[in-house]
């Protein structure tokens, strides 16, 4: 491996060496570990703990919850970018900065609170509990967690493509006799529809990954209302590594693809921008 | 969340000339009126419960639960893990942004892909990755028990699950920074002949400092509030290996609300605090790339 140096800055070898060996020690030798442990079980031992009925429902409350919160956040992550970006209303600057609370607040915190918010006797639990529906310890519970916490992303992933919206073909649309929906549908959308993909993708990802504020409001049965995560947990507290590994395996290379999609995702609303400037 | 600008409004399109403005106005408040609705039950109200919470029965057990002796040591050891976390992260973030930003070097985009692997994984894989690592029945198990080095369980394990989580994120804030500030100044400081660490300190560091604030809090905001990672490496000894965000869960499984919540307000306001500086950092001038 040739290293090019184009520059006469020095230090390249310190920090070039610092980073890498950093890096491997704090992440990659962990994570090979994670692997290894994986793949020194035989395809049958694997098959068997990934399988398992009990594993089985914790992805289908994890992705099922992750993906219906990223798609209320790819709806509501719109119509608060939208606001924000578009219109001017007493207390805008506030909101704006608040978007990020979800982000910043402990997910710890997250959760006892919205427990406490939405138990049968809390302050929106008891208006829902009447009409029947139980929020805390059900799935319901932990989509709301999940959409709290993807909820920055999707909105923070919009607002900038929302503000790339060429006002100027907007105008000569309208003046032309375009109504607003048609303006939405051909200018406004095919330019943010990048964008908004990304954010879902951000959302879901972080989601699936979420532990700690789900932990408060999921009820944590087995099979009903438990997380892929805390299974993990589970199994480590048991001590079986190995199972603990399959899952966590499993739930890696999830994290890959969904990495992937992200970049490619991005890479395309590049291009596009590139081409719309054109 | 990559990209993240501050939004400026460009001018209010509800006021425009030309508009049907009743119309517009009824879309205008239908936008504010949903977001409002939709931030209000999921945001604000969690917000405002846990100062209720803390505050419940009065300011006198508020402050009696937090100057209990294990509140204490929790919140100890969540400021010392903080103090050593950051700094190595942040020397770890000026390395890897002064390599990737100035230097040519084939692999280059992977190494930044990798930097940010830690943002896209489960927190409970990273705490369980080192668990494999230094566990009982891990790969250094038996050697560490053997000379008598506890990780697991202990104070180092919680710092490293947490150097691992916070690993990205002053790095991803100064890489493209820098990258987009280019090298020029540097390379006249050197022609001129400043040294290495002279131009890096007198040249280079004020260019990136507001990235640098930027990154830091965030990266401190987060090493705080670590719930996932730590919760499987720490063993939840109180009074020894637990954290503020652990020590929450302790409190609150306890039934002794007022206690968490008082843990939590703190954290609360440690998170207010972030996004103050925050939004200042932004308001001199510096935006997110």
């Amino acid at each position: 491996m040739t290293i090019k140096q184009p520059s006469v800055l020095p230090g390249f070898g310190l920090t070039f060496g610092f980073t890498t060996f950093f890096l491997c020690t704090i992440v990659l030798i962990p994570l090979a570990a994670l692997v290894l442990v994986a793949a020194s079980m035989t395809w049958h031992d694997f098959v068997h703990l990934v399988l398992s009925p009990r594993a089985l429902g914790s992805y289908r409350l994890s992705f099922g919850a992750s993906l219906l919160a990223a798609s209320i956040n790819l709806v509501f992550g719109f119509i608060i970018a939208w606001t924000l970006v578009r219109y001017e209303f007493p207390g805008r600057k506030i909101i704006d900065a608040l978007i990020d609370m979800p982000f910043a607040l402990p997910t710890a915190v997250s959760g006892i609170a919205l427990v406490t918010v939405f138990a049968d006797n809390g302050w929106i639990g008891q208006y829902l509990h009447p009409l029947g529906i139980k929020v805390a310890y059900t799935w319901i519970g932990v989509t709301v967690a999940l959409t709290l916490i993807g909820m920055p992303f999707a909105v923070r992933t919009m607002q900038p493509a929302l503000l790339e919206v060429q006002r100027d073909l907007e105008d000569a649309a309208e003046t032309l006799g375009a109504g607003r929906f048609y303006v939405f549908r051909r200018i406004i959308l095919p330019t943010v529809l990048p964008a908004l993909l990304t954010g879902f993708t951000l959302a879901f990802a972080r989601a699936v990954g979420e532990y700690g504020s789900v932990i408060f409001i999921a009820g944590n049965l087995p099979m009903k209302t438990e997380i892929t995560p805390l299974l993990i947990v589970i199994r480590l507290e048991e001590f079986d590594y190995k199972g603990a590994a399959a899952l966590g395996f499993v739930m890696l290379v999830i994290s890959f693809v969904v990495l992937l999609t992200i970049n490619l995702l991005q890479a395309w609303g590049r291009r596009r921008i590139v081409q719309g400037t054109r | 969340m990559s990209g993240e600008a501050q939004a400026t409004v460009h001018d209010d399109i509800a006021s425009r000339p030309g508009r049907d403005s009743i119309a517009s106005s009824l879309i205008k408040w239908t936008f504010v009126l949903l977001s409002l609705v939709f931030l209000a039950a999921l945001l604000f109200a969690p917000l405002v419960t846990v100062f209720a919470m803390a505050f419940e029965k009065g300011i006198h057990a508020y402050v009696h639960a937090l100057v209990d002796p294990d509140t204490a040591s929790a919140i100890h050891l969540t400021l010392v893990t903080a103090a050593v976390v950051v700094p190595i992260n942040t020397i770890f973030g000026l390395s890897a942004a002064w390599a990737i930003a100035k230097f040519e070097f084939p692999g280059k985009s992977f190494l930044i892909t990798i930097i940010d692997l830690p943002l896209a994984i489960s927190p409970v894989i990273s705490g369980m990755s080192y668990v494999l690592l230094f566990g009982l029945h891990g790969w250094f198990g038996e050697w560490l028990q053997d000379h008598n080095i506890s990780i697991i369980f202990a104070v180092p394990g919680i710092m490293l699950a947490i150097m691992f989580v916070t690993f990205p994120y002053v790095a991803r804030e100064l890489i493209p920074l820098m990258q987009q500030l280019g090298n020029d100044e540097e390379e006249a400081a050197i022609t001129l002949g400043a040294g290495g660490w002279m131009t890096f300190f007198r040249v280079t560091l004020p260019k990136v400092r507001w990235g640098l604030v930027y990154g830091v809090i965030l990266c401190n905001a987060r090493a705080m509030g670590e719930f996932g990672a730590v919760s499987v490496v720490s063993g939840h000894i109180r009074g020894l290996t637990n954290t503020m965000p652990l020590h929450i869960q302790i409190l609150y499984d306890e039934y002794n609300f007022v206690g968490a919540f008082a843990v939590a307000s703190l954290l609360t306001l440690l998170a207010v605090l972030t996004l103050a500086i925050k939004s200042f950092v932004e308001r001199s001038g510096y935006r997110r790339r």
